[in-house]
């Protein structure tokens, strides 16, 4: 177990440490662009972000970065094979609807891609779906049924059974509850998770 | 003729951010002389060649802090301050000045009249020197590409090496597109706004629409007027067309809805509402200010225009970074062109950024819609700026 407290989002934390230095990086859904900056800033990378949110680029461009508006499903498609060393997709896999499709777009625009997502088997949702009969709510889920972005309810176990049949290499992964990395159990224990992603004989 | 690099105020400006230049000169250049010329696209030559242009702010001693400032089609070369004597500023006054995006406490911002045109630069209504008189339709037809070429001429005379960036709306995005095209090793960055790889065909028609009116007008006398006057009608209309095309439906339903300029309806061919009014006035104030062949020339210019399919990015190397904006409510120039820009520098991987600005005010949001592109420009520029500053290594 490893405790992240520096003040950068654990998440952010944990995806800054998978990337070399010197990188290109492209992220997905920058939002307001915090951990490209830390990337720029201390990883010496180059990178360049896709955000839809109008307001959310602005925040980028006063940090200094570039972004591009578009979303997320058609922000790929003119990149050329291997025009970034990482592509990071943090925290909106499970809004996407083409899964598949995105995560095999990214791995030709990118040679490897980290994927961060919310675990819905994290066991307080499982004690609310089956005890308490509800729609889960957590911390990494925090919307009620009506008012939820997602539209992709996955787990750990999910996710690395999808990457097995759809033949995307799992090269790291890191389980986050809170500002803690975990390796026992994730799938029970664990809030979230992050992969980083290879094409399978790379 | 000697360049002045430096803005002449003899105003005092009040102090504090977003300050108006005060009192601006316009200058001139002049090249190509006998027996020189400057070659066009179309295979003609020009001739001596003028150009009419404003410098605002101090250019370093490095020469690293010039941006070319580039007009739309009825632009000219003053786009800040204020003309002694005139109570009208420039037409990007609100975005070029100290503490604006185009800051000109940092920057030496630079704006020329394009050649074609009809505001101190050579175009159909000067006086052809083989003649003696003005050129009309004699005057060879120029391209974005020409008026480009042209610009660097002023550009070398000026002695800057590499513009900091190339920006403009509309046209002058299009102009900004073709400097980095025809001269990437001179650009640092680029901000094309409001513009497009190349005109639609609902665009080609609209100008075509503007330019018939014109030619239409039996004043316009294939373009030798300028003894008996301009065909004023026909330029007129050419511009409440243009209006139209400027405008978003929103815009204009706000603007205008459905009032009535004397409160009644006149049962005659006046202008009852006001938006034919506006419209009217727009036209005539228009041709007291405007050449109409200038008006012909540029728009076919700006219909020959075409860098799409890998002509913006075109084999040499190009590390320029590039901020593309566009309006949501333009549909004269859509964002969908703005986008294919994007993609183009995507498929190149050039540095980019892109955003679609909510606004109401159509076109001409690139004038008037001040906030998003504030903070777009303003963070845009510093960034391309320092870069450049920290990347030299040796000016800090």
């Amino acid at each position: 177990m490893e405790i992240i407290n520096n003040g950068i989002r654990p998440d952010h934390q944990v995806i800054f440490d998978m990337i070399e230095p010197g990188s290109r990086v492209l992220d997905l859904g920058c939002g307001t662009g915090d951990l490209l900056q830390l990337v720029a800033r201390d990883k010496d990378a180059r990178v360049q972000g896709i955000e839809l949110d109008e307001n959310a680029i602005y925040e980028c461009v006063r940090k200094g970065l570039s972004v591009c508006q578009s979303d997320i499903e058609s922000g790929l498609a003119e990149y050329p094979d291997g025009s970034f060393d990482y592509v990071i997709l943090n925290q909106s896999l499970q809004e996407i609807r083409k899964v598949f499709f995105l995560l095999r777009e990214a791995l030709r625009v990118g040679n490897r891609v980290i994927v961060g997502f919310p675990n819905f088997a994290y066991i307080n949702a499982r004690v609310c779906l089956g005890l308490g009969g509800k729609a889960p709510m957590t911390p990494s889920l925090p919307y009620r049924w009506y008012d939820t972005p997602n539209v992709r309810f996955l787990s750990i176990s999910d996710f690395q059974s999808f990457c097995a049949e759809k033949g995307f290499a799992v090269r790291k992964a890191r389980f986050l509850n809170g500002k803690r990395t975990i390796t026992f159990w994730p799938n029970l224990r664990a809030l979230g998770a992050i992969f980083l992603l290879e094409e399978k004989g790379r | 003729m000697k360049a002045v690099l430096k803005t002449e105020s003899t105003e005092t400006k009040p102090e504090g951010r977003n300050r108006s230049l005060g009192i601006v000169e316009t200058h001139y250049y002049t090249f190509a002389e006998p027996p020189g010329t400057l070659a066009l696209e179309s295979g003609e030559t020009l001739g001596p060649v003028t150009l009419a242009y404003e410098t605002y702010g101090t250019l370093n001693r490095e020469k690293s802090n010039a941006i070319l400032v580039l007009h739309a089609l009825s632009g000219d070369a003053h786009a800040a301050g204020l003309y002694r004597g005139k109570k009208d500023p420039g037409w990007w006054d609100a975005m070029i000045g100290p503490g604006k995006p185009f800051d000109t406490d940092q920057y030496f911002v630079i704006c020329s009249n394009v050649i074609g045109g009809c505001k101190g630069s050579t175009g159909p209504s000067s006086v052809n020197p083989q003649s003696g008189k003005p050129y009309g339709t004699e005057f060879p037809f120029v391209t974005i590409s020409d008026m480009v070429h042209a610009q660097r001429r002023l550009i070398d005379f000026l002695g800057i090496d590499r513009l900091l960036c190339v920006a403009g709306g509309s046209m002058g995005g299009m102009q900004a597109l073709q400097w980095v095209a025809s001269y990437p090793e001179r650009v640092r960055s680029a901000i094309p706004i409001a513009t497009a790889l190349k005109h639609s065909p609902q665009q080609i028609a609209f100008n075509e629409v503007t330019r018939q009116s014109i030619m239409a007008d039996p004043a316009w006398r294939e373009g030798n007027y300028y003894e008996t006057g301009q065909p004023e009608k026909g330029l007129s209309v050419a511009r409440m067309i243009g209006h139209i095309t400027f405008m978003s439906d929103q815009s204009m339903e706000e603007k205008f809805s459905r009032k009535l300029k004397k409160g009644h309806l006149n049962f005659n061919f006046d202008a009852d509402f006001e938006v034919e009014g506006y419209l009217r006035y727009r036209g005539a104030n228009f041709v007291k200010r405007f050449d109409a062949n200038s008006y012909l020339y540029i728009t076919k210019a700006m219909d020959y225009f075409d860098l799409s399919g890998g002509k913006l990015i075109n084999g040499r190397v190009v590390d320029a970074r590039f901020l593309v904006i566009s309006f949501k409510s333009d549909w004269l120039y859509p964002s969908h062109q703005s986008q294919e820009i994007v993609r183009q520098l995507k498929l190149k991987q050039v540095d980019a950024t892109y955003c679609e600005l909510k606004s109401t005010y159509g076109h001409d949001a690139f004038l008037v819609e001040l906030e998003g592109q504030t903070t777009l420009i303003h963070h845009f520029l510093e960034k391309t700026y320092l870069g450049q500053r920290n990347g030299n290594g040796n000016h800090q």
